[in-house]
């Protein structure tokens, strides 16, 4: 396509404010089913009105997604706008990442500051005459306040599961990334073979973590409301578990697509995007096997 | 500006004058009382002065532009526009000024943060919405509540000199003593401040935050909660009687023995009408400011006591209220806020206040042996 | 595939706006987005405004008179939110959108569609937010820096939905910030360099880096409260292990750097607007860039400047106190280079410049404030009283609105085809600006005696000045509505504007007719 090519600005387009309305009713309806239940009222208007949002916002991702894939296989689109998407990924990446960085900031926190003062040491160590007894440990098994929070009976140790996740997430990295040379080549059957493969690691983590989180629950009574270990450890590997989902949806769309005979060797936004996607997932990974689990 | 500001407000002061004749127009920080709030005086003043002097010169260009360069017939604009030994020149400048403004700010702070060798320790607890003082080597501890009436907050009477800055009970410390302040809060984030002495911390709750201050003049000085805590927040003065050393001994003594007093009145045996009698004081400062006087409160965050379920229903129920406090709500836990009589005497009366007529009654000792079964 | 992509996209250029709603629900066009942008953000300074009118009538006098302390609360925090998120920053969204595409010469911003949601999203967010007014236990009072646990263990129920209508705006800054960025670096005119790029442009890049990096950070601190608050976890709870100061630190994280999303485009349109008024070419072009620059780096390690009396060790407070004020120096520069600008100029004083100019010196002023805060054994003083409230309100009205009002005068023509009513503008400057210095610099002198900010309620000796300052906030509320009548008769007709209606001005944006056509730059246009 020609450098010189029109910048392709869309028509009107419905998406948007549909987009608004189904994120509306979502998010109040998920504030409803909060607040009413604390106050241990019906939630089922707000259960009904989360998931008319939900259903919105279906519509909603599959019509404007749809609309973009459909401009972009009817060749509207020039490499100058390849690269305003290239822009969009790559900023939207790093706001995750800045996301993920509070969380990390919180722990970070929590560990070097907060717990030794409280547990008696550095400039506010007199903080520990409220908490008599309390010593400050990590992981933490004692809370300032047990009868508020009641402590974890144990934590999970990084060289059993968490060690085995980290493989398979590293793999899916490893594996992703010869689906997209394959797909570079054109070597399609070769890219259905490799992307399936990371789908399946994906799942295989999902699994392994979930199993985790049982276990967590219903043996070591390590939960949300176990203190701040368990506060960050959730918070973190859960929004990491989130992630995770949609990364796998989003290559599973990407594996459909290449089924329906999408992209080609040198215009495959799509894919780039969701494998950049998956590597940001499998280094906040990293991220949280060190900070989280080992240290 | 401050002087057309002043002129303005000297005007409009002058037409509403008899309504305020309490009014003052201060302009500047005082300096205070104490060696550390001197020091931030003279802070505040070196900076103000660069300040000016900044402001004069920048502006002075400014204002010669304004007036010299304006478009007249013939007049063609200069065509610099740039320069780079000006650019580095008014990058270093200010970064010399700054650096001389740094060292006395420096030495300043780690003044002010020097906490050894402390004469008296006082633990300060915010409260929603009053203040604790602790003396903790002698064993005593009170509330200081505010003493403003609410008549005169709602303007139904003249406002006392010292209008929402007077308390019951000041915290008292000797004169050239150093204090040291071990401040927390019991509930939300507070902070105590008194500008005489140069002292704001947060009291954060959980967490313990130190300062001290060394007063060398007796007197009276006041201050006021300075973190949003609620709704209360703008009615939670701090007052602080600075006395002599003599003086302060007698004081602790006295209170030392009012303590060992109240300790006794929880064996007496205690009648409705005394009961009914204290609790009614105990409720104004205790409760009364979320749940009203006419124990109405303001629901949903505060409810009702007249003729709600607690104060109705279950004793037992109800002391547990009282004394733990119901968790993830505004309700405090009154049991350490409170003694045993305060306790006895708030729950019978709001038992029996405002048409709740159903006669029980709980004595101080009855509490105390359900805190101590606990 | 070209040939039938450059027909079809030559077609849409042509079209002129869709007729009745439709065009605003459905459009994607950045003219049209800017002007919903610019629109929502006035109707929320009113609001705002009328609630800023509450608290200063409450504040007229002492005594409790109008509100109970509890909506009084509610007043602060709703003014601060509205006022931030509703007011300000769509306001710069709005001017963004209008101007970046015709300033580098782009047929419109770089994902249109996405453009259109980032602004529905907003109507959506406050419509939340301001649906808490209505709940039982009333909307947040906790300010609009709402910290923990005033905001979470002693919240009303509301806050779960204040804290969903966070997200919302988040999602929607985050947003606008990606296509502001791709607009920049991949949309600009053949042969416009980064350092030819117009400075508004400049600040608005930078600004949308500073919304991507501390909005998700925004969105993770009300996470958090939204997990301690719903779900038992105890990040802001001691007992647990938590800290209600770590709230503190994420927030301000975010905080700080978004202080200066609220005025680096203003810095922007003021680089314009004085050389425009001045007929000379901005002075230090580059230093200007690099000084914003450097002000948006420093941004982020300075945020514990709000915290000196939480109790930070002294390391810290050293570092902060250190870091802040730094911030100082390239400040002064922007200063220094905008003085020099006017300096030996040939200088006109049209509303737009009167603006300007009234932004360089009051917004030094809130600067100089701002140097004195700085400096932490006197913000044990200054902190939390009316001296902070007098601080940032002397860069936030003087600094972002008044930016806002000189850019709306300065590019009024471009966008209505018509002159405005320059008397009547210059009437609103000035009763602004006597207003806004009448309501706001009395508040020095009360925080320096000692009155802390948020009470509804004060002792007497305050009481002067607060009366003084509630009569300067009535005559600057009331000013506003003349803006309104401003716009609505300049877009209804008046003076036919030129492609140029100012001599001096200087941009592609002139380039094109007055008022731009609803596509402009469908060729871009080449730079030398």
């Amino acid at each position: 396509m020609a450098e010189n090519q029109t910048y392709y600005v869309p028509e009107q387009s419905k998406w948007p404010i549909v987009a608004t309305v189904g994120l509306g009713v979502t998010l109040y309806g998920t504030a409803s089913i909060m607040v009413n239940s604390n106050q241990g009222e019906s939630t089922t208007a707000s259960w009904v009105m989360f998931i008319i949002g939900a259903v919105i916002m279906t519509y909603m991702l599959f019509g404007w997604f749809g609309a973009v894939i459909k401009e972009s296989r009817s060749g509207l689109y020039s490499p100058q706008m390849d690269r305003s998407f290239r822009w969009g990924m790559s900023w939207f990446i790093f706001s995750e990442v800045m996301f993920f960085a509070a969380f990390f900031g919180a722990l970070f926190y929590t560990r070097v500051f907060a717990l030794p003062w409280l547990g008696g040491e550095g400039d506010r160590g007199s903080s520990n005459m409220l908490w008599e007894g309390f010593q400050a440990t990590w992981p933490l098994i004692n809370t300032p306040n047990p009868e508020a929070y009641p402590p974890p009976e144990g934590t999970i140790g990084p060289w059993g599961l968490p060690l085995i996740n980290t493989i398979l997430l590293v793999t899916s990295s490893f594996t992703v990334t010869v689906a997209h040379h394959a797909l570079k080549e054109d070597n399609r059957k070769k890219v259905k073979t490799w992307l399936t493969a990371t789908i399946a690691l994906a799942l295989i983590f999902v699994c392994v973590q979930g199993y985790e989180y049982v276990h967590a629950y219903q043996d070591l009574n390590l939960t949300l409301e176990s203190g701040i270990y368990g506060s960050t450890f959730f918070m973190l590997t859960g929004f990491h578990g989130a992630h995770v989902i949609l990364g796998t949806l989003m290559l599973t769309i990407m594996l459909i697509r290449i089924h329906k005979g999408h992209f080609t060797g040198d215009n495959h936004f799509g894919f780039e995007a969701s494998a950049w996607y998956w590597h940001f997932v499998d280094v906040v990974w990293l991220g949280l096997f060190v900070f989280v689990y080992v240290i | 500006m401050r002087v057309h500001a002043k002129r303005a407000g000297v005007l409009l002061g002058g037409l509403m004058a008899p309504a305020l004749s309490m009014a003052d127009w201060t302009l500047n920080m005082s300096p205070g009382v104490t060696g550390t709030s001197n020091d931030i005086f003279s802070l505040h003043m070196t900076i103000l002065w660069i300040c000016v002097v900044i402001g004069i010169v920048v502006f002075g260009v400014m204002f010669w532009s304004i007036f010299a360069h304006r478009k007249s017939p013939g007049r063609k604009p200069a065509n610099f526009h740039e320069n780079t030994l000006v650019e580095i020149l008014w990058t270093i400048i200010p970064l010399i000024i700054l650096v001389v403004m740094a060292i006395p700010a420096t030495a300043t702070l780690v003044d002010m943060y020097d906490t050894t060798e402390a004469d008296i320790d006082i633990k300060v607890t915010g409260y929603q919405w009053r203040w604790k003082y602790d003396y903790i080597d002698e064993e005593f501890g009170y509330f200081s509540t505010m003493s403003t009436s609410k008549d005169e907050i709602y303007n139904r009477t003249r406002k006392s000199e010292n209008y929402l800055l007077d308390v019951d009970n000041p915290m008292v410390v000797p004169v050239g003593a150093k204090v040291r302040l071990l401040l927390t809060a019991n509930d939300v984030i507070h902070s105590w401040w008194v500008p005489a002495f140069g002292i704001k911390k947060d009291a954060i709750p959980g967490f313990i935050n130190e300062t001290w201050t060394r007063v060398d003049e007796p007197g009276i000085y006041r201050g006021q909660c300075t973190e949003l805590c609620g709704k209360d927040h703008g009615f939670m003065p701090v007052v602080v009687k600075a006395v002599p050393q003599d003086e302060y001994d007698a004081w602790v003594a006295e209170q030392k023995e009012a303590a060992q007093r109240e300790r006794e009145l929880t064996q007496k045996d205690w009648t409705m009408e005394e009961l009914m009698e204290r609790g009614e004081k105990a409720y104004a400062t205790a409760c009364a400011s979320c749940h009203q006087a006419d124990g109405s409160g303001a629901p949903p965050a505060f409810p009702a006591l007249k003729g709600s379920q607690i104060a109705l229903e279950d004793m037992d129920a109800h002391l547990d209220v009282v004394v733990n406090g119901v968790s993830g709500t505004a309700m405090q836990a009154f049991g350490d806020q409170l003694s045993e009589v305060d306790l006895a005497a708030v729950i019978t009366y709001e038992r029996n206040a405002w048409g709740n007529n159903t006669g029980e009654m709980i004595t101080p000792k009855e509490v105390f042996e359900y805190k101590n079964q606990e | 595939m070209s040939a039938v992509a450059g027909t079809h996209a030559q077609d849409d250029h042509h079209h002129g706006p869709a007729k009745g709603i439709t065009r605003w629900l459905l459009t994607t066009n950045h003219k049209d987005i800017g002007s919903m942008y610019l629109i929502f953000s006035f109707t929320m300074f009113l609001l705002g405004g009328a609630m800023a009118m509450v608290i200063r009538a409450e504040l007229f006098q002492p005594g409790l008179q109008i509100v109970e302390p509890e909506f009084f609360n509610q007043m602060t925090t709703m003014h601060g939110l509205i006022m931030v998120f509703g007011a300000v920053m769509p306001a710069f969204v709005g001017l963004a959108n209008w101007m970046i595409p015709l300033m580098v010469g782009a047929p419109d911003m770089a994902l249109p569609r996405m453009n259109n949601w980032s602004f529905w999203l907003l109507p959506c967010a406050f419509l939340i937010l301001v649906s808490t007014l209505f709940m039982e236990g009333g909307a947040p009072n906790f300010g609009w820096t709402f910290y923990a646990p005033l905001s979470t263990t002693y919240g009303p129920p509301s806050t779960t939905f204040f804290i969903f209508a966070v997200h919302i705006m988040g999602v929607s800054s985050i947003m606008g910030a990606i296509n502001v960025i791709a607009t920049i670096l991949n949309m600009r005119a053949p042969g416009m360099t980064l350092m030819k790029m117009p400075l508004f442009v400049w600040t608005w890049l930078i600004t949308a880096f500073l919304l991507i990096a501390v909005m998700p950070v925004l969105a993770g601190v009300v996470t958090m409260m939204l997990m301690d608050i719903n779900f038992g976890t105890s990040f802001f709870d001691a007992s647990g292990g938590g800290d209600p100061v770590l709230f503190q630190h994420v927030f301000w994280f975010f905080g700080h750097p978004e202080v200066y999303i609220m005025i680096l485009p203003a810095f922007g349109a003021v680089s314009h607007i004085i050389p425009a008024f001045s007929r000379k070419r901005l002075f230090g072009y580059a230093s200007m860039v690099y000084a914003v620059g450097a002000i948006a780096l420093l941004s982020f390690v300075v945020w514990a400047h709000h915290m000196f009396t939480v109790g930070i060790p002294i390391a810290g407070q050293l570092f902060f106190m250190y870091a802040t004020m730094l911030i100082a120096v390239p400040t002064g520069v922007k200063v220094f280079n905008w003085v020099a600008t006017m300096f030996r100029g040939s200088l006109t004083f049209e509303a737009p410049m009167l603006f300007a100019v009234a932004f360089v010196i009051l917004f030094t002023i809130g600067g100089f404030s701002g140097l004195m805060l700085a400096i932490a054994p006197a913000d044990f003083q200054y902190h939390d009283t009316y001296f902070v409230v007098a601080h940032f309100h002397y860069v936030l009205v003087p600094g972002a609105i008044f930016g806002i009002f000189a850019s709306a005068y300065f590019w009024l023509p471009k966008w209505t085809g018509h002159m405005y009513d320059e008397t009547l503008a210059k009437t609103h400057f000035w009763l602004s600006f006597v207003g806004m210095n009448l309501a706001f610099f009395p508040m020095h002198f009360l925080g320096l005696a000692g009155m802390p900010r948020r009470i509804p309620d004060y002792a007497l000796q305050f009481a002067d000045f607060n009366m003084v300052s509630s009569i300067g906030a009535f005559m600057f509320g009331a000013t506003q509505i003349l803006f309104l009548v401003i716009v609505v008769k300049c877009v209804r007709g008046g003076e036919k504007a030129s492609a140029k209606p100012w001599d001096g001005a200087e941009g592609l944006e002139w380039t094109v007719p007055s008022p731009a056509p609803y596509h402009t730059f469908a060729t871009p246009p080449e730079v030398k």
